[in-house]
């Protein structure tokens, strides 16, 4: 089928491989406050400002789990059309490093509070399933910030204890494309949730990625490397091409691939060995016996079930039935909770057909070009309606909406009222227009004459001819109409 | 008034708020006494100027209706009090001034006591003999170069010497429990979820839980009914009807049926323990209370247990203490080098060796045959007394395996120093309230103590048997004041 049509592959002399990806994504639970304590969660905020005795293990100090967060994982986890787990256990990861202030991080291990789930992709050759292997709640650690200071390392707190979701795909990822899709459909499941911004730039959304390559038709996972921390999808994207190539190479060689922690050097793109098997960390998970194990009641997750918006999935299919839109314009209108809004919003007074291809022509483009999200748009969703609409009505062709766009992008003006200040509405007077296009073809008497005697292709220059002199104002429908005549 | 200090807090309070003594009497006469008893090295901070400015500041404006009123009482150095230091007996935290209180010293100042200063135990709570302190040992004033037990050390000592008249100590496997029976002195370690754990240096998270030490029965029940609240700060605290303990407190313990469990028979019992566990017997037979033979089968393997569950909860409980944010830090080549050097010179012997051990024990390849069989039988341990309790009110068993040892005597010899705690772990292990109240002495004159044993949340139960038994027994303490040149 044409499933092969996107399959990506290596090939090195006569063998193909088939590349393997999981990610563990961490991504940051949007909350006022930490997971184990009431410090704020603000980015950018100046270091070590939202700190709590808790955040800063000081001696004697407990943590107390937070129930917003809690209610943010297990609603990512109904998002994810996962199982979620009405008794999970938080667990102590023991390690030392100077910005882990307990000297372990609270994470979940054994019994995590979301189990397997899904997330469906659109590829350009159809859908494809991904399987979620566990969502599970666990603290941040502060930041190690080393480049102040030629001989110390300076350490901020404020990330110390926020809450994040590490969310476990399995290894059903094939290729770069699809791990973009698959980040940017978490991201987007997520945001329309409200449970994680996604930001990458802040470092709300990161990941471990584990890679492994096999023959092409081999059943058997080959050996894998994690490479850690990876912040943007084009890093995840370049660092999974780089060491499936480097394990691929390691094997056309006859050598065997080490299971090791790798790093992604972005500047180099290259990935590089942090720690072997042999060296990994015994982290000597325990549960936290300051936690008691949080037991969530069927009641409590039906409400959160209640609470749950339109998912893009569904919104989705909802746009391609009633509104009759193409999959691949649904896919980009709903990509996103805020642009999905904006449509919507624009739809409720003007012509569907009409206000996808603004949105996903002009509007993008514009806004791309000018580096704005949806929701930095200039043009508000109301107006951008009432442009719709002068066309709808013919007030304006579409043209001249194209000039009127570009007034509406330097300041969100409505649409009527420039089309009336500038004089811009479409001439639509059968006697007046008689009158431009008596004058046009008298202004071209040889041209007439040449057309009259069979040569059609000047029709066009005629329209053309009309539209300047009238400044593009005359309504085309109407000028076709009556140079057919008048020829 | 003569001999402020021989008074029971009960008494002192009376006297208080009849206006026979003012708190700045009382204060100044606890005060004389810790000055003149330097020598039993019972505490660690003094903080007598800030004492005596608010028993004046009491006295100006005496709120008669506390429980406490302008009560004068060091504890333990293991609870963090806001701008004063809270060293946990350790070189690690010796420069450490908390900016917060703890919510069980937070209630005792909400009921108008007065903090004095921070008593010595054994570091983080590590020991049985408090000679695991940084701060030097803690004689008993019992007799000259007496362990006075531990971890509440100091406390009990203190109790005992009457250097306060009453105090608070922490009991993870026994530590407030078995310093009592050195002393002479009662000492309580409620349920497990009773006292809040919030600002008290953790030693082993599942079984640490603050309670009160005094000179009698009464006098511990009006502390612990002040302690136990129910604090969203910490997490395994419990929301239950606590009682007013002290107003409860009955001597009337008629048909109420007491265990007697073989298992506490141990190989080389001396005969001086196993005759006052007999007495003990006796007396609560004199109180009107029924004995019952019963059985905790699984008693034996409670220390075992305890030695590999408190040690892996320590093992990361103390990886906080590493020299990057508070305490002691030892200069190093880079941070690992830091690391090694600030826990190598800040934490003492004892300590570095439960830290190995519980970091053993949660090794991977280890953890299973340790930690998670330990976790089995604690749950066994703790089925073992929930079988029990369907057939008694309460258990009745000698508080230590012997009296008061030497200082030094056991130091190099941890496997019998361990064996300290084989009648009080079980206990915490199953998260039960214990009670040691003094009941005799050895042939040497020591004293030797009596433990009764309640179901959870029923404190008010084995207050009561202490009490009708305290008074059978009439213990009286031989303490000379041989300290006071």
């Amino acid at each position: 089928m044409s499933k092969n049509k996107s399959e990506y592959l290596i090939n090195r002399h006569d063998n193909q491989y088939e590349v393997v990806i999981g990610l563990e994504v961490h991504a940051q639970v949007t909350s006022e406050s930490k997971l184990f304590s009431t410090s704020a969660t603000k980015f950018g905020a100046e270091p070590n400002t939202q700190v709590s005795l808790v955040d800063a293990a000081f001696p004697g100090m407990l943590p107390v789990i937070n129930e917003y967060c809690v209610k943010q994982a297990i609603k990512t986890g109904i998002g994810l059309k996962a199982k979620i787990n009405k008794r999970s256990v938080f667990d102590r990861k023991n390690y030392f490093y100077a910005d882990l202030p307990q000297g372990y991080q609270i994470s979940q291990f054994k019994d995590p509070i979301v189990g397997e789930g899904k997330v469906i992709l659109d590829m350009p050759d159809g859908q494809k399933e991904v399987g979620i292997e566990r969502l599970h709640l666990e603290q941040d650690a502060g930041k190690s910030i080393h480049d102040l200071d030629p001989k110390n390392t300076f350490v901020d707190l404020n990330r110390s204890g926020v809450a994040l979701m590490e969310i476990v795909s399995k290894p059903d990822l094939r290729s770069p494309d699809e791990v973009n899709a698959y980040i940017k459909k978490l991201r987007s499941i997520m945001r329309y949730l409200g449970t994680c911004d996604g930001n990458m730039q802040e470092g709300s959304l990161r990941a471990d990625v584990n890679v492994s390559v096999r023959k092409k038709g081999s059943k058997e996972f080959g050996t894998r490397c994690e490479i850690k921390n990876v912040n943007s999808i084009k890093f995840m994207q370049m660092a999974i091409e780089y060491e499936a190539n480097r394990q691929v190479d390691l094997i056309e060689d006859g050598q065997t691939i080490d299971q090791e922690t790798r790093l992604f050097d972005t500047k180099k793109n290259e990935t590089r060995s942090m720690r072997s098997k042999e060296d990994a960390h015994d982290y000597r998970y325990f549960p936290d016996p300051d936690l008691l194990p949080l037991e969530v009641s069927d009641d409590f997750i039906e409400n959160l079930k209640s609470e749950i918006p339109e998912l893009p999935d569904e919104k989705k299919k909802r746009f391609i039935e009633k509104f009759k839109l193409s999959p691949y314009e649904a896919n980009i209108l709903v990509s996103d909770i805020e642009t999905s809004n904006y449509f919507e919003n624009v739809i409720k007074k003007s012509d569907v057909k009409l206000a996808t291809n603004w949105i996903i022509g002009e509007l993008f483009a514009a806004l791309n070009e000018k580096n704005l999200e949806i929701t930095e748009s200039p043009i508000s969703a109301g107006n951008l309606s009432k442009l719709i609409n002068l066309i709808k009505d013919g007030t304006i062709s579409g043209k001249i909406a194209k000039t009127v766009f570009e007034q509406m992008m330097e300041g969100d003006k409505d649409p009527k009222k420039i089309v009336e200040e500038k004089g811009l509405k479409q001439e639509s007077d059968p006697k007046a227009l008689e009158a431009l296009i008596d004058k046009v073809i008298d202004d071209n008497r040889d041209k007439a004459t040449e057309y009259k005697s069979g040569k059609v292709k000047l029709f066009g220059f005629f329209v053309g001819q009309v539209m300047k002199v009238s400044g593009g104002k005359a309504n085309p429908q109407l000028v076709n109409k009556i140079l057919k005549k008048k020829l | 008034m003569s001999d402020i200090t021989k008074q029971s807090l009960s008494e002192l309070v009376e006297n208080i708020k009849s206006k026979k003594l003012s708190s700045s009497e009382v204060t100044k006469a606890f005060v004389e006494r810790s000055e003149k008893s330097k020598e039993l090295n019972a505490y660690i901070t003094e903080d007598y100027a800030n004492a005596f400015n608010k028993a004046k500041k009491f006295d100006e404006k005496p709120n008669l209706d506390l429980k406490l009123p302008g009560i004068p009482m060091a504890v333990k150095d293991l609870f963090c009090t806001k701008d004063l230091r809270t060293t946990a007996g350790s070189k690690i935290l010796n420069n450490f001034v908390p900016t917060y209180e703890s919510t069980v010293t937070q209630n005792i100042w909400n009921e108008g006591a007065i903090l004095m200063g921070k008593l010595n135990c054994d570091e983080f709570a590590m020991g049985s003999s408090n000679e695991t302190s940084f701060f030097g040992n803690v004689q008993n004033p019992v007799d000259k170069n007496l362990v006075p037990g531990g971890s509440s050390g100091g406390s009990s000592s203190a109790v005992a010497a009457q250097l306060t008249p009453i105090t608070i100590g922490t009991d993870t496997g026994g530590s407030i429990r078995q310093p009592a029976s050195f002393t002479g002195t009662v000492g309580l370690k409620p349920t497990y979820g009773s006292c809040s754990r919030y600002g008290i240096v953790a030693f082993a998270s599942s079984l640490d839980q603050a309670g009160p030490m005094a000179q009698n029965v009464k006098d511990c029940a009006l502390l612990q009914e002040v302690m136990s609240t129910y604090d969203e700060k910490d997490s395994t605290s419990i929301d239950f009807k606590r009682n007013n303990y002290s107003k409860e407190l009955t001597k009337d313990i008629k048909g109420k049926k007491i265990g007697i469990p073989k298992e506490y028979r141990v190989d080389g019992m001396p005969k001086e323990i196993e005759d006052l566990w007999k007495k003990g017997i006796e007396y609560a037979k004199d109180c009107g209370a029924e004995i019952i033979d019963i059985s905790l089968p699984h008693t034996n393997y409670a220390l075992p247990t305890y030695y590999i569950v408190a040690p892996a909860e320590a093992s990361s409980n103390l990886a906080r203490y590493d020299g990057v944010k508070y305490g002691f830090r030892a200069e190093g080549e880079n941070l690992i080098d830091m690391y090694e050097k600030t826990r190598s010179e800040g934490f003492g012997a004892e300590v570095q060796r439960r830290i190995m051990i519980g970091t053993y024990v949660l090794s991977s390849g280890y953890y299973d045959a340790y930690y998670l069989k330990a976790q089995k039988v604690r749950k066994l341990i703790k089925n073992d007394f929930d079988d029990a309790y369907e057939k008694v009110d309460a258990i009745l068993t000698p508080s230590t395996p012997s009296s008061a040892f030497k200082i030094g005597e056991k130091t190099n010899d941890p496997v019998s120093m361990y064996l300290n705690d084989i009648f009080t772990v079980p206990v915490n292990l199953a998260g039960l309230p214990g009670i040691s109240i003094p009941a005799g002495h050895d042939a040497k004159g020591y004293p030797l103590g009596l433990q009764i044993i309640g179901k959870a949340f029923d404190e008010q139960n084995i207050l009561n048997i202490a009490h009708a038994m305290e008074e059978k027994i009439n213990f009286k303490n031989n303490i000379t004041d041989w300290w006071i040149k």
